[in-house]
């Protein structure tokens, strides 16, 4: 499989939505928040590109700020790429959903709920997954005792 | 009749009745029952015992386990269950996945708070009288799990516990050896003290 770099993709992306990446490597992008709804699905849609396969969500707590990792397979291309968001609020972090394009998305946008406290806005049932109903706190917070 | 001759089904049905009349012939008296090393009292089937010590000589000689088997003790539970230790040694070969069907429990793995109300259910749908073995440093007190936020710490906070194996994972030598304490704690129950 090819990954596809980040840095190359960053200029495309940005002619269609200028300032929204916010750092390019060749192993990731990292993308404003508020474009990742945006960008998310242009990668989905365009042609070239064809990421029509979400393999994993994940999320980082680095104190600062928030990270959430998406990992995007294109199955009919093969080739992969890396796409970050940050959130800087801690209390009551949000960030936009992609359960509309990767239905994949949706039990690990609900453990990123469970474990981080983030939430994703536009999700059709954001609930704890694998903690129970009640539980206080979000248990992978680097400040969770 | 030869073998390759050429033959009926006449001649086949005639050496059919000749074989089966020949065997009725020489089976005209029953053969007599091979008991002729049993003398004395054997002989007549008496023995003598209390009503406790028969009733726990049963239960204890066909314990029979109920699946719950949360982590990777299981695994030892399985080389125990198989032919190399051979639980069957011990009546309980018949593992049970049906906790109606079955008198023990043997914990075998971390338990997390979120399954613990379906392994108490479990337990509760066990008829009585029934006997729990917590297998293993999980099971016995959350092992190197205790201080976690989602993990039980130690079986015996939801269930009673009869007895531990220490180890992360035990031996199957461990386990048999638990097993064989609980028989002897078996023996010694009465019918009177647990209901």
């Amino acid at each position: 499989m090819t990954v596809l770099s980040g840095e190359e993709l960053a200029h495309q992306i940005e002619k269609k939505f200028p300032k929204s990446i916010i750092e390019s490597s060749p192993e990731c992008l990292v993308v404003d928040s508020g474009f990742l709804l945006g960008v998310a699905a242009y990668l989905k849609k365009t042609p070239r590109l064809d990421f029509d396969y979400l393999s994993a969500i994940t999320a980082v707590d680095y104190l600062d700020y928030f990270e959430v990792i998406y990992q995007l397979t294109s199955l009919r291309r093969n080739h992969s790429l890396v796409v970050k968001t940050r959130c800087y609020r801690r209390d009551n972090p949000s960030l936009p959903s992609v359960v509309s394009l990767w239905r994949s998305a949706d039990f690990q946008e609900r453990e990123i709920y469970d474990l981080f406290g983030i939430s994703f806005e536009g999700h059709p049932n954001l609930k704890r997954i694998v903690l129970w109903d009640g539980f206080q706190g979000h248990p992978l917070r680097k400040d969770y005792l | 009749m030869e073998v390759g001759e050429l033959y009926s089904s006449e001649q086949l049905d005639e050496a059919e009745g000749e074989q089966i009349e020949s065997l009725k012939a020489r089976s005209q008296q029953p053969i007599p029952d091979p008991d002729e090393w049993l003398e004395g009292e054997l002989k007549r089937n008496i023995l003598l015992t209390s009503v406790d010590a028969m009733l726990d000589w049963a239960r204890r000689s066909s314990l029979w386990p109920v699946f719950c088997f949360p982590a990777c003790c299981a695994f030892e539970f399985m080389t125990t269950a198989a032919s190399r230790f051979d639980i069957s040694r011990f009546g309980m070969e018949i593992i049970r996945a049906s906790p109606r069907q079955a008198d023990l429990m043997i914990t075998a793995g971390t338990l997390t708070w979120k399954m613990a109300p379906q392994v108490k259910r479990i337990y509760d749908q066990m008829a009585e009288p029934k006997w729990v073995i917590a297998m293993g440093a999980c099971a016995i007190s959350g092992g190197i799990f205790r201080s976690s936020y989602s993990v039980v710490p130690g079986y015996n906070r939801i269930i009673p516990v009869d007895v531990y194996v220490p180890g992360c994972p035990p031996r199957p030598e461990a386990l048999l050896y638990g097993i064989r304490m609980l028989q002897q704690k078996i023996a010694k129950m009465s019918l009177v003290t647990r209901g």
